[in-house]
């Protein structure tokens, strides 16, 4: 998908006039959310804070395993040991350190990981990755259990509903900001190349590898910090709780509906499966696990590229883009 | 003037085994700095598997492989890229979703030679233009003939500003006059002093374009010297033929 | 010593599963995370007969077997083979294989929640002790091991002197010369498919005579199963076989010597290991 008015490299300095209007469009959205908590409270924050929740944990899911098409279902683990991180320190250390130790915590087991299994096929690291919230949450327990240490901890602090929204908002915002700066970078550049053909890849000097890894540890790490500041407006923190392995497959299921391949495509898929669930949870309270499982297989038969992928399909079988790769190709005749 | 003192490449003594087929058997030959080196053989005697070699796609059983004296046996494919090693491929390997100029661009980011932003840009062009597709930068390689995106993967390989470049059959698949604006091509690089290797079936396209030629046969070097030299040898004639032509 | 010889019971039972799961990786060439899910309906099945009839669950096996050989060929050709049509690559196909079972796995739990409910089941078995080498072991164990090592050794025979069994090993080594040689690769994969849940499930009846189950116990599983599949190396069924051993052991040493609570501890430190070791496997080939 070529647009002329983008730049042919990204990497300039420059913005192009389509990337500054992005960039506007977002910030605009940004704002206009952040104004939430200013004329509501009860349901409507409520339901906000849910969707920019699960928006920061689906798109940095996405900024890997949309790239690397490598499926985690490891986001409880970091989640949770982020969460931990500020469970247990809460008494001993002002929050803000902790939300720091927690993204360092989060990203030395995300290192961990990624050596280990994302310079092998990917069907390794999905495996891992499946009970890795499972393997943290039984280390975790045992600790506990070793430590002497009640299962369950407090995490009480005076921070309103206002504040968390606004943290988590701020959150996603980096996230976006990070994910935007990253595509337009060599790193970006590098996971393009190596989802089109890893041979090439290799061969043009890429250490796949390492570039799996940084990338792995960047969405870890944000995941381990949405834990972190989560912790305080859960207030109770418990294994079971922490790593439960129902957060890691929804946020999947949101970001493979919203669409992996565009930034601002998990977002389009948390919107509704937020609404949805809200109504599901409330009617069928017991057939939760049962209906995961159906909107899954549903995602994946029907809408394999998500709800983005639907919207960049009918735009590019428009007029206005054959029109457009016909000139091209005339032109290339013609030189 | 060349320095003829450090081989470009050293190849010595190098095999490679898989269980129990011999692929490359105890090959050794230097290749030295601005020469095009000819790698020819029947089908199955091992020139590409020696290509991968030499590229780091493979590991060899025994044997070294230097590169301006640098080890490079086994070194892995990504960091013999970075150390000055190109190449392009028997089957062409585009990256599909980029555009043309990405395609190019791709090879000059992360390897021996490494740039970015608008110097990547522009060093992009001028290498589309010399292979000869000076429009092509925003055009969807899917839209591309076979013949321009041999180019292309050429173009991607000089983005790297190699030392030595490896040309695995690159003429092959095309028509009379594809062929012929293929081999002035490379005849452009000859001229300019590149470092090459070429594995090839067209045999006039070895004889003008080689100074040197190795045949190899089931894995082991047969015959060395001039392509006149060899393409006259009673071996290699043996090794293409049968023994009834020799 | 004990802890060895609980360990080779264990895995000896668990090799059965593994197999299960080889076969689907193997020859269908599906990453099934639903086959813990399939276990434990195995394993509930058996409860469920045992609980009404009091006859030996080795009967129970009779049935299982074939309606979970059944349920998973109709898995297959509905809703893996639409997958294994559309991918245009291995790894493409993989993907949508993993999330698509994955899916699966979370409605079969959602099946077993609403017949079973959500509470442990178990039952007791042969629950004398049986005195090998001086020291008391479960019966029901001894008995497990039993019926899991006969099961094995009949897949085994089966798989290397009955032609069926050889078009599945065909498949399993290069489906598409395989194909060329005229046999039918989309049967024997649905074939295999049905036969490693089948195979799967009464591993989880045998499992079900000295285990206690609840209904989200199957990602465990799953994770076993196929972490025994890589350590042995996936092309190969002796690899599984030795590995499963090997997991029995490591799970037991762990259990007993650390803390009970840490089994998947063990088998992941195995996972480990082997993918930064020797990630082709025990017994697997390396590609180049």
């Amino acid at each position: 998908m070529t647009d002329g008015t983008a730049p042919a490299v990204r990497g300039s300095i420059t913005l192009s006039a389509r990337e500054k209007r992005n960039l506007a469009i977002a910030a605009l959205v940004l704002v206009a959310t952040s104004i939430v908590p200013l004329v509501s409270s009860g349901y409507l924050l409520s339901i906000t804070t849910s969707i920019v929740f699960y928006t920061a944990l689906a798109t940095s899911w996405m900024l890997f395993s949309g790239p690397t098409n490598y499926i985690s279902l490891a986001t409880a683990a970091f989640f949770g040991i982020g969460m931990y991180v500020v469970a247990w320190g809460i008494e001993l250390m002002p929050y803000p350190v902790l939300i720091v130790l927690a993204a360092l915590a989060g990203a030395a087991l995300a290192v961990v990981v990624g050596l280990a299994t994302l310079r092998i096929s990917g069907v390794y690291f999905v495996i891992f990755s499946l009970g890795l919230a499972e393997l943290v949450r039984q280390i975790m327990t045992w600790l506990q259990h070793v430590l002497g240490t009640l299962s369950g901890l407090y995490v009480l602090t005076d921070r309103t509903d206002e504040m968390y929204f606004w943290q988590l908002l701020a959150l996603t915002g980096l996230i976006f900001l990070v994910g935007w700066w990253i595509g337009r970078s060599r790193l970006g550049f590098a996971l393009r190349i190596i989802g089109n053909d890893e041979v090439v890849a290799v061969h043009s000097g890429i250490n796949t590898a390492r570039a799996k890894v940084v990338l792995f540890v960047i969405s870890s790490t944000f995941a381990a910090i949405t834990g972190a500041l989560a912790a305080p407006r859960w207030s109770y923190v418990e294994p079971t709780v922490a790593f439960s392995p129902f957060l890691s497959f929804q946020v999947v299921i949101m970001a493979l509906l919203g669409g992996v391949h565009r930034l601002w495509g998990p977002l389009l898929g948390v919107i509704p499966f937020t609404l949805l669930w809200e109504l599901i949870s409330a009617k069928f309270p017991a057939q939760t696990t049962l209906l995961l499982g159906a909107s899954f297989l549903l995602i994946v038969y029907f809408i394999p590229h998500g709800v983005a992928g639907l919207i960049e399909d009918t735009l590019r079988q428009s007029p206005i883009a054959s029109i457009r790769s016909a000139l091209a190709r005339w032109k290339s005749r013609n030189a | 003037m060349p320095d003829t003192s450090v081989p470009a490449l050293a190849v010595g003594n190098v095999t490679k085994r898989f269980g129990g087929l011999v692929a490359v058997a105890n090959m050794s030959f230097a290749l030295t700095e601005n020469e095009v080196l000819g790698l020819i053989g029947p089908n199955g005697s091992g020139k590409t598997t020696m290509m991968n070699l030499i590229s780091g796609v493979l590991r060899p059983t025994s044997g070294q492989i230097r590169l301006y004296g640098d080890d490079i046996a086994g070194v892995g494919a990504s960091r013999i890229a970075t150390k000055g090693i190109a190449r392009t491929f028997q089957l062409v390997r585009m990256l599909p979703s980029l555009t043309v100029l990405e395609n190019v661009a791709a090879g000059g980011v992360f390897g021996h030679a490494r740039r970015w932003g608008k110097e990547l840009d522009e060093y992009a062009h001028g290498l589309l233009r010399r292979v000869g597709l000076p429009n092509a930068g925003s055009i969807a390689v899917s839209a591309l003939t076979y013949i321009d995106q041999k180019r292309v993967e050429l173009a991607r390989a000089l983005a790297s500003d190699p030392k030595v470049l490896l040309l695995d059959e690159w003429l092959a698949g095309l028509n009379p006059t594809e062929l012929k604006t293929g081999i002035a091509l490379i005849e452009q690089l000859r001229a300019e002093g590149r470092t090459i290797i070429i594995v090839e079936h067209v045999m006039h396209a070895i004889r003008s374009l080689c100074d040197r030629c190795i045949v190899m046969n089931s894995g082991a070097k047969i015959a060395e010297g001039t392509p006149r030299q060899v393409l006259a040898d009673g071996e290699v004639i043996r090794a293409y033929l049968g023994d009834a032509d020799a | 010593m004990d802890i060895i010889i609980i360990g080779l019971l264990l895995g000896g039972t668990y090799a059965l599963m593994a197999m299960g799961l080889q076969l689907q990786y193997g020859v269908a060439r599906i990453m099934n995370l639903a086959n813990g899910e399939l276990l434990i309906a195995g394993a509930f099945g058996t409860f469920w007969f045992f609980a009404a009839s009091h006859a030996s669950p080795f009967y129970a096996l009779i049935g299982i077997v074939p309606l979970a050989f059944v349920l998973n060929w109709a898995i297959y050709r509905i809703l893996m083979l639409p997958l294994v049509r559309r991918a245009r690559s291995q790894g493409q196909l993989e993907v949508d294989c993993i999330l698509s079972t994955f899916g699966l796995s979370f409605i079969l739990v959602g099946i077993l929640l609403a017949i079973f409910g959500g509470e442990y089941l178990s039952y007791s078995y042969l629950a004398q002790p049986i005195f090998i080498l001086g020291e008391p072991y479960g019966l029901n164990r001894v008995a497990a091991f039993l019926g899991s090592a006969a099961l094995c050794i009949a897949l085994y025979v089966w798989l290397h002197h009955t032609r069926a069994g050889l078009s599945l090993r065909a498949v399993s080594v290069n489906p598409s010369a395989a194909g060329l040689v005229s046999i039918n690769v989309t049967q024997t994969s649905a074939l295999a498919f049905g036969l490693g849940g089948a195979v799967t499930a009464a591993g989880g009846g045998l499992l079900s005579m000295f285990l206690t189950f609840d209904a989200s116990l199957g990602v465990v599983f799953t994770l076993k199963a196929l972490i025994i599949v890589i350590l042995g190396g996936v092309s190969d069924i002796r690899g599984t076989i030795v590995a499963a051993f090997i997991l029995g052991l490591a799970e037991t040493a762990v259990a007993t010597l650390v803390d009970p609570g840490l089994t998947l501890a063990a088998a992941y430190v195995l996972f480990m290991i082997i993918l930064l070791v020797r990630p082709e496997g025990l017994f697997g080939r390396r590609s180049t």
